[in-house]
């Protein structure tokens, strides 16, 4: 049993390193990633499950961070939005779906599209195969106040043909 | 907003989680996947003092298909879980279907199946899909343990039979026999939105095409789901012909007060309900005489 104000330590594996901070049972796990850890790619909109800004994967699993407890998350698997590129060199390489993101310009401000994109990249990897249409409910749980989600789902839409045509 | 503090336990097992529920009182609230708890402590419509935590409990974890008690889904299964689960969807498509329609992906990765149906909100699908399917719940305190049929379950809005300190350890869905056929559709303004009025149905026939059992819950329409008793008289003895059902259809919100709000008016919610009804039960009257001729074949 944990007391409101007592902090423990929460250790687990984020972007595949392990990261280990002291935190009060009270804290989201965005919360955690962005202030004990400094990932602040992982933004908060609404911080009540609404606006998907906060998506993340849990062991593997598109989730809320801003509905999932830091310390719930003890010992899980957590994948960011600082995850998806990488760093070849002195080079930051985007994630396809991220160059499709850009191609497509599928954002303007950008606050909501950390969520989009690890939501858009677990639904592509559970079904390379979603129409168009099945992208938009599929992704419904994403809100977007900038670009009326057309390139969006373009940009996903593309992506999804390219992990098709790799995986034929 | 933030939200505001609370001490947390995680429990190991069902009895470790009521027993310090009884420890800590009314205050101490049960979590689940917290999709719906967490929500409503950040708007501060609920400030408990301690969360204790039944996710990692050992003897709450899976689900089994029960000759006696049907699907029988532990306190800490996942919507998602259940929902994508190949023998669930074969053996009882109506519970996946169901789940599948209940927020979104990201949400049913968390929120438990048990967790929806001990928070009881008047829109959700799970309540309504207990009370058509006649289950129960299973439900552990420190003093006993009880099951609750879902007629006697849900009292109100966000209210159930539940004392305090005690814990939904299991949900009972019965299974259908192979000959009915079902329905779950609801109307939402948006895809994964609660629903502004939804109704799940099942309806099973004789090789004459009559109706041996009706059952209708409707949900989104007041502070309960509710079945329409009086729909349900009219189709039960009947050949389901397309008279029949568009009669049933009409008479579905008959003795039931249903509730308007800024989403939706009690008109609306009539209207659009009472068509949503008819196509409901025309698709399971449908399943059902096609489940009976292959049986027949």
């Amino acid at each position: 049993m944990l007391d409101a104000h007592e902090p423990t330590q929460v250790s687990l594996t984020v972007n595949g390193k392990p990261e280990s901070a002291r935190t009060t049972p009270r804290t989201t796990l965005a919360d955690f990633l962005r202030h004990d850890l400094g990932l602040t790619g992982t933004h908060l909109g609404c911080e009540h499950g609404v606006c998907g800004a906060c998506t993340v994967r849990l062991d593997g699993r598109a989730v809320r961070s801003c509905l999932t407890l830091a310390v719930q998350a003890q010992g899980s698997t957590v994948d960011t939005v600082e995850g998806l590129g990488e760093t070849a060199g002195t080079e930051d390489v985007l994630h396809p779906l991220q160059q499709k993101f850009w191609e497509h310009q599928a954002l303007q401000c950008g606050f909501c599209t950390p969520g989009f994109l690890m939501a858009a990249v677990t639904a592509v990897e559970e079904n390379p195969d979603l129409s168009r249409d099945e992208i938009r409910e599929r992704l419904s749980g994403n809100l977007c106040r900038c670009t009326g989600y057309a390139p969006i789902v373009a940009a996903i839409a593309e992506y999804a043909e390219q992990v098709r045509e790799a995986r034929a | 907003m933030k939200l505001p503090a609370f001490g947390y336990h995680r429990a190991e097992s069902l009895g470790d989680a009521v027993a310090v529920l009884a420890e800590h009182g009314p205050d101490a609230r049960v979590l689940g996947g917290g999709q719906s708890l967490l929500p409503v402590m950040a708007l501060r419509m609920a400030n408990p003092s301690v969360l204790v935590d039944i996710t990692a409990a050992k003897d709450l974890q899976g689900h089994a298909f029960r000759d006696a008690d049907g699907l029988v889904v532990s306190a800490a299964v996942t919507t998602r879980a259940l929902e994508t689960d190949p023998e669930t969807r074969r053996r009882h498509p109506l519970v996946a279907e169901s789940l599948a329609q209940v927020g979104h992906p990201e949400i049913r990765n968390r929120g438990t199946v048990c967790g929806s149906l001990a928070h009881a909100d008047p829109a959700a699908e799970l309540p309504a899909l207990l009370l058509a399917l006649g289950g129960s719940v299973r439900v552990a305190g420190a003093e006993r343990r009880r099951r609750i049929a879902a007629r006697d379950f849900f009292l109100g809005p966000y209210l159930t039979a539940l004392d305090d300190g005690e814990v939904v350890a299991g949900a009972e869905l019965p299974l259908l026999p192979a000959t009915a056929g079902w329905s779950v559709r609801e109307i939402t303004r948006r895809s994964g939105d609660f629903a502004l009025v939804g109704v799940i149905c099942v309806l099973d026939t004789d090789s004459a095409g009559r109706c041996t059992d009706a059952r209708i819950a409707l949900f989104g329409i007041a502070g309960t789901p509710r079945r329409a008793t009086a729909a349900e008289a009219i189709l039960t003895g009947e050949v389901l012909d397309d008279a029949v059902l568009a009669e049933a259809a009409a008479h579905a919100f008959d003795d039931i007060d249903v509730v308007g709000d800024i989403h939706g008016s009690v008109t609306y919610r009539r209207r659009a309900g009472t068509r949503l009804v008819a196509r409901s039960l025309a698709e399971a009257a449908a399943r059902s005489q096609s489940e009976v001729e292959s049986a027949r074949a």
